[in-house]
């Protein structure tokens, strides 16, 4: 293949590939704002299979990840909160948000491993 | 209102509309469960036996620890509290030493060097080291069999507390009022170098099985505070301040608690 078509099939894919980016992070988005609502009237059993949904759909996607790991928080899955904050936090390292939620959940988490202090 | 009135009253409405759209992010309260951290499915009673307790002569150590734990279990733990006398632990554990050290006397001793002597009575509890002599007691399996069998084989919650007084001089960075030359007022934090005073206290809690005597579980903590040299605080008060912290954590061991904070959804 010459250097011509290899480039334009790269400048295809890369056009090709970021409207089925935005397509994903939108039915991501879509899941993850309806997941947001039923948390909040306390449902939080449906939201954990919105958000899952949402992870699905766009795995890159540290919002849900988030999400994810309040909800299995509030649920006692101690160790999957830990994974899905992990996720979240390895997709978007500097978001402080995040940090600050993983920082709280570990709080609680060290308290249940330690014998005392 | 005017028509400028008009125009300013929407275009705010808008942003605040807008701002309303660009939110991405939304607090919410959960509710963490904890399980815990020991079984006790086996226990419909439960024991808080008393405390090998020293360090400040204002708190009784012992009578308070029991009081306190009792009335936290009753209202927060699924076991039925025994009411008995608290136990003199102290006491106990010193007339074991004495009745250990005098049957080692009729003994022949293990080797020449091992008599009486070496068992001297039991030091007041002033600081930590001083409570090691007296720990033994809680490894005496047949007296907490005893006791078990005394109040049909509860599970029992005994251990020692050291509540001692403590000072240190540090920085500490406070808020002063400041008036500039205009007599603008102002809060600006300030360091200063000064002496502080409070308590030390760290409880250790042993749960033994009345139906065995052995220990099932152990817990140590140390918790502190330090007040300002001029502010008196009682020490009962700081006590129960300190006991106040730990208590979550004390309950945990047998009872699943739920653990309240706030979170931060994402879009």
């Amino acid at each position: 293949m010459s250097a011509r078509a290899t480039a334009a099939v790269l400048l295809l894919s890369l056009m090709t590939a970021g409207p089925a980016w935005a397509d994903r992070r939108g039915d991501a988005k879509q899941q993850v704002e309806f997941g947001i609502q039923v948390a909040q009237r306390g449902l939080w059993r449906e939201a954990i299979y919105r958000w899952e949904r949402a992870t699905q759909i766009d795995p890159s996607y540290a919002a849900a990840y988030n999400n994810l790991a309040v909800a299995y928080e509030h649920e006692g899955q101690l160790d999957k909160a830990r994974a899905a904050y992990e996720k979240a936090l390895e997709f978007e390292p500097n978001n402080t948000l995040i940090k600050q939620n993983f920082d709280l959940f570990k709080e609680i988490n060290d308290r249940t491993k330690k014998d005392g202090r | 209102m005017t028509a400028r009135r008009k125009t300013v009253a929407s275009l705010l409405l808008a942003l605040i509309g807008a701002l309303a759209g660009c939110t991405s992010y939304f607090e919410i309260p959960i509710e963490t469960p904890i399980s815990p951290k020991l079984d006790i499915s086996a226990f419909q009673r439960v024991l808080v036996a008393g405390f090998i307790a020293g360090g400040n002569d204002e708190v009784d150590g012992n009578l308070e620890t029991v009081r306190l734990l009792r009335s936290q279990l009753r209202t927060k733990g699924n076991l039925r509290v025994i009411d008995a006398e608290a136990l003199p632990l102290a006491e106990i554990a010193a007339q074991q030493t004495t009745d250990d050290a005098a049957s080692a006397t009729t003994a022949p001793p293990a080797s020449p060097a091992e008599t009486a002597a070496d068992h001297p009575a039991l030091p007041p509890i002033k600081e930590e080291k001083d409570l090691e002599a007296y720990e033994k007691v809680f490894s005496n399996v047949e007296y907490w069999k005893k006791i078990g069998e005394e109040h049909q084989n509860p599970l029992i919650v005994t251990g020692t507390v050291l509540f001692t007084s403590h000072e240190r001089a540090g920085f500490v960075q406070r808020e002063q009022e400041v008036y500039d030359s205009f007599g603008r007022r102002r809060v600006v934090p300030v360091r200063a170098y000064e002496n502080r005073k409070g308590y030390i206290l760290r409880p250790q809690f042993v749960f033994i099985d009345g139906r065995t005597g052995q220990t099932l579980h152990q817990e140590t903590f140390r918790e502190e505070i330090l007040y300002s040299e001029n502010t008196s605080t009682p020490a009962l008060s700081s006590f129960f301040e300190l006991m106040d912290r730990l208590l979550p954590t004390f309950l945990n061991t047998l009872s699943a608690q739920k653990i309240k904070g706030t979170r931060v959804l994402l879009k």
